[in-house]
């Protein structure tokens, strides 16, 4: 079937299967491969997008329930003011190892911010935990999102 | 300590090249660039000395310096996520007096030339080897161009080139002020002559070296545009997903393909001996395929297998005697004479590496060649791998090395790459394959199980006058680099177990290689520590206890002739307040080790609630690492090894049944989440010595640590991993 859907302010239409997960729609037709896979069952986080504001998994996502949302992607979420605060926090405070769940851990973070800007560590754990590091950066994370929480 | 032992042989493994092992005239090379610049070929170690041995100079590292001044620095390290790439950088700029934004790394490309050398059959990331390896010959390498460039200079002027200095990026003549810079210089320097000898800076002229410089790689991590193996899109690639025998050793004997070849997007159905591949036009349709696959399964050979029965073999295995790794004394005289006997038996489970990017492998198979993009931490055996299978002479193999979404040592493996490339011969156009978790997980090849039988002597004071230990399990370097593996020993299997810091006048362990039917193991992050300094340090613990002393000043008493140990021991004990009362089901543990070339000791601080559920809140850790290249790379490290290790301790453990493993995705195979992340504090010793590793040693301290803890706070000893909340209850 064909859809519609917006992403980052761009419209895009695609041939696929309505139960198609919006995070192989996003990585393999569109192209955009900031959105990272890591376990296809809504428990690691990698694959989180925003979808009108809030923090998605795209994995589990089917294309189908999509409408006329806006998606924001890793790709642009430099360009709203909670987003824009975390990346930075993230390269001030050196918050990277192989990088690979970082995208999911920025837009988690990045929908956190925006929703509520002074959050307390348990605001943290919630809104932090379905997002998996294996590389172990949660200090960093934590002392990231109060840097840019402050910021 | 000077210790008689089997392995000194085998010992160069781990070990960091001696500071002045190296004839700078037998690793480095220099001459013009194309495009007129300067080019400085080196011969990196990596951490094996097999690569020293060769007599033809191989170069798997250069330096160029463009006329534009912009340097380049091809290195065969890869970067993981362990911050290589800028440590690796400073060391070069240092020398060359230039700021690191100057520097830029890139991945050694794939050159046939290069890996036509089958001594470079072992080029590899591992072993926390790159910034061992690389500190004294790249510092040297920097020196070299930077003396040319200097000599360059001095010719041009026609002064004396002890009246010219080099200094931000030019050369400076001291008494006239005149000034060129190194884009400049280049291409003349390209023609000055190597000097025989080079003079590194002292140490305390570092501007670099031992700040917290700003990782290079870290900007395109938070925008979306790295790319990793898994995001390479080729033009006109399919992409492709697979289900391998869910028992080790099964063949495939039937499929029906209907349902799947009906899914929309499905554009193939590929069948191997042992798997089957789905390729169609994105991942999504190509998962939706796999799950409507039938595949009936001849589950083969060990279609029987589970972890007890392996177990169960090891522990036999540790009844009959091993290969001596190391004898100080006479440990079962001292034992027989001894005052108290300290005996138990330990286990650790095998483990998955879970990297957060799936295995993953691309690959274009022509009729003449075959082109492959991946993220590796062992690129010319991928290289080898790919070129055997498709009967390909190894030039004709084309590998684009890729960022890694965690290795771990995982990707010191290429099965993977081999996978992708049998499914790969069959479709025409590139492919990219890509490994659901589940199939990551159950297809993962496996951090060792591994049993130990350990006892101790100790005397009317408690201390320790025998030690003795015998080990089981596989080794994995007898599989991953045969030669070395020597008289049933190798020096991964036993590095933890052996040359411990402590000092006992009797003292022997023996390792007994058992490989487990079907399961294959391989590297892990800390691999032969993550199991020997759990069983060492939590055995150190059982004798204080036995002893009935403080933790601390037992192993304190034991250190006079390991000053290192002792002073990050003492700094660790200090900054957790060793020793200060806690509430009731709180305690803290410590452990302290030499590996890596690094001395580590940590103090957790441990939770058990009354269900027996363990909470680490709080890390202490302590590290002297040698020469400190950039202290913010070295915390970062210690914490992401510490959590990875509290995974181990807390959730890791991979269990077979029926010849498969049963953990699937991370609800099955759980990995720490940040809100049981604790503070983790790391304090750096200063010192003068050659940097050691950093990338695992965290990893194999917390552990003991942890359940030491555990102990701590419940007097319950746990000698099995991972931790079992059911025998931590709090009895009513
Ligand atoms: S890939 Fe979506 S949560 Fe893991
Ligand atoms: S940075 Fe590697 S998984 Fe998070």
């Amino acid at each position: 079937m064909a859809f519609a859907i917006k992403v980052n302010g761009k419209t895009h239409s695609v041939d696929v299967d309505d139960d198609t997960p919006l995070l192989w729609v996003l990585r393999d037709v569109l192209g955009m491969t900031g959105t990272k896979f890591g376990c296809g069952m809504a428990l690691c986080g990698a694959c989180t997008v925003h979808v009108n504001g809030e923090p998605t998994r795209s994995c589990i996502t089917p294309i189908d329930s999509m409408g006329t949302s806006a998606i924001t992607t890793i790709e642009a979420i430099g360009a709203t003011s909670a987003g824009a605060k975390i990346q930075k926090a993230w390269l001030d405070r050196e918050v990277v190892q192989c990088g690979y769940c970082q995208s999911g851990q920025i837009m988690s973070a990045a929908a956190l911010l925006a929703s509520n800007p002074r959050p307390t560590d348990s605001d943290i754990d919630n809104a932090m935990s379905g997002n998996i590091c294996r590389c172990g950066t949660y200090v960093r994370i934590r002392e990231a999102i109060k840097a840019a929480a402050s910021s | 300590m000077t210790m008689d032992h089997h392995t000194s042989s085998a010992a160069p493994f781990r070990r960091p090249p001696s500071a002045d092992g190296f004839s700078r005239r037998g690793f480095l090379k220099a001459g013009a660039a194309a495009g007129g610049g300067l080019m400085l070929s080196l011969s990196l170690p990596f951490g094996d000395d097999k690569t020293k041995a060769a007599d033809a100079f191989v170069p798997n590292a250069f330096i160029r310096i463009d006329r534009d001044g912009q340097i380049f620095l091809t290195m065969p390290y890869v970067e993981m996520g362990q911050g290589t790439y800028t440590s690796i950088s400073m060391l070069i700029a240092e020398e060359l007096e230039v700021d690191l934004k100057q520097v830029q790394p890139e991945h050694a490309r794939p050159n046939e030339k290069l890996y036509a050398n089958p001594l470079l059959g072992v080029q590899a990331t591992g072993n926390s080897n790159a910034i061992r390896g690389a500190w004294q010959p790249l510092r040297e390498a920097g020196a070299t161009a930077r003396t040319m460039l200097v000599s360059a200079a001095a010719k041009r002027w026609n002064v004396d080139p002890s009246s010219c200095r080099a200094q931000s990026g030019e050369v400076l003549h001291m008494p006239t002020g005149r000034r060129l810079k190194y884009g400049e210089l280049a291409a003349d320097a390209a023609h000055m002559p190597v000097p025989a000898k080079v003079a590194l800076k002292r140490p305390d002229d570092f501007k670099l070296i031992g700040t917290r410089a700003k990782r290079l790689d870290t900007p395109a991590k938070v925008n979306g545009t790295a790319v990793y193996g898994i995001d390479v899109r080729p033009p006109g690639v399919k992409f492709a997903t697979l289900a391998q025998s869910p028992a080790f050793g099964g063949r495939v004997k039937r499929v029906d393909d209907t349902a799947a070849r009906a899914v929309k997007g499905v554009r193939q159905i590929v069948q191997l001996d042992d798997a089957v591949a789905v390729v169609a036009d994105h991942m999504g349709a190509a998962k939706k395929g796999l799950a409507v696959l039938k595949i009936e399964w001849d589950d083969g050979p060990h279609a029987k297998l589970n972890t007890d029965n392996i177990a169960q073999e090891l522990a036999t295995a540790t009844l009959n005697a091993g290969a001596v790794a190391q004898n100080i004394g006479d440990a079962g005289k001292a034992m027989a004479a001894a005052v108290t006997k300290v005996e138990a038996i330990y286990q650790v489970p095998f483990l998955a590496h879970a990297t957060m990017e799936p295995m993953n492998c691309t690959v274009h198979v022509r009729k003449d060649g075959c082109e492959i993009w991946v993220g590796s931490q062992a690129l010319a055996r991928a290289q080898a791998g790919a070129a055997k299978t498709l009967g390909l002479p190894l030039d004709k193999v084309v590998v684009h090395n890729h960022l890694i979404g965690g290795g771990f040592g995982r990707r010191l493996d290429v099965d993977g790459v081999i996978r992708a490339v049998e499914i790969a011969r069959q479709v025409d156009g590139p492919v990219k394959v890509v490994w659901t978790r589940e199939e990551d997980i159950q297809h993962d090849m496996y951090r060792p199980y591994w049993f130990d039988r350990i006892s101790a002597a100790l005397d009317e004071n408690g201390k320790p006058t025998a030690w003795h230990n015998r080990f089981a399990g596989s080794s994995v370097i007898a599989r991953w680099l045969p030669p070395g593996f020597k008289d049933g020993l190798d020096p991964d299997s036993t590095e933890g177990a052996i040359d411990l810091v402590y000092d006992f006048p009797n003292f022997h362990v023996e390792y007994v290689r058992v490989e487990p039917p079907g399961i294959q193991t391989a590297f892990w992050r800390s691999v032969g520590p993550s199991h020997n300094v759990f069983v060492t340090e939590s055995f150190m613990d059982e004798l204080a206890a036995a002893a009935k002393q403080d933790a601390v000043a037992y192993r304190q008493a034991l250190l006079d002739k390991s000053p290192r140990a002792k002073a990050v021991l003492e700094l660790a004990a200090e900054k957790a307040g060793w020793g200060q009362p806690l509430p009731e089901r709180v305690g803290r543990g410590v452990s302290v080790q030499f590996v890596f070339a690094t001395y580590l000791a940590v103090v957790t601080e441990v939770e058990v609630s009354t269900a027996g559920n363990v909470r680490v809140r709080r890390v202490v850790c302590a590290v002297e690492c040698g020469t400190v290249v950039n202290p913010d790379t070295v915390q970062a490290q210690i914490q992401s090894a510490a959590v990875f290790g509290i995974t181990a301790a807390l959730h890791g453990e991979i269990t077979l049944k029926d010849g498969r493993v049963e953990q699937t995705n991370f609800d099955s195979y759980q990995i720490l989440r940040i809100d049981e992340a604790p503070a983790i504090e790391v304090y750096i010793v200063q010192s003068p010595e050659p940097p050691g590793g950093m990338g695992e040693a965290g990893t194999s301290a917390i552990v003991p640590a942890i359940t030491n803890a555990i102990f701590a706070a419940t007097g319950k000893r746990l000698r099995k991993l991972p931790v079992d909340p059911a025998a931590l209850k709090k009895s009513a």
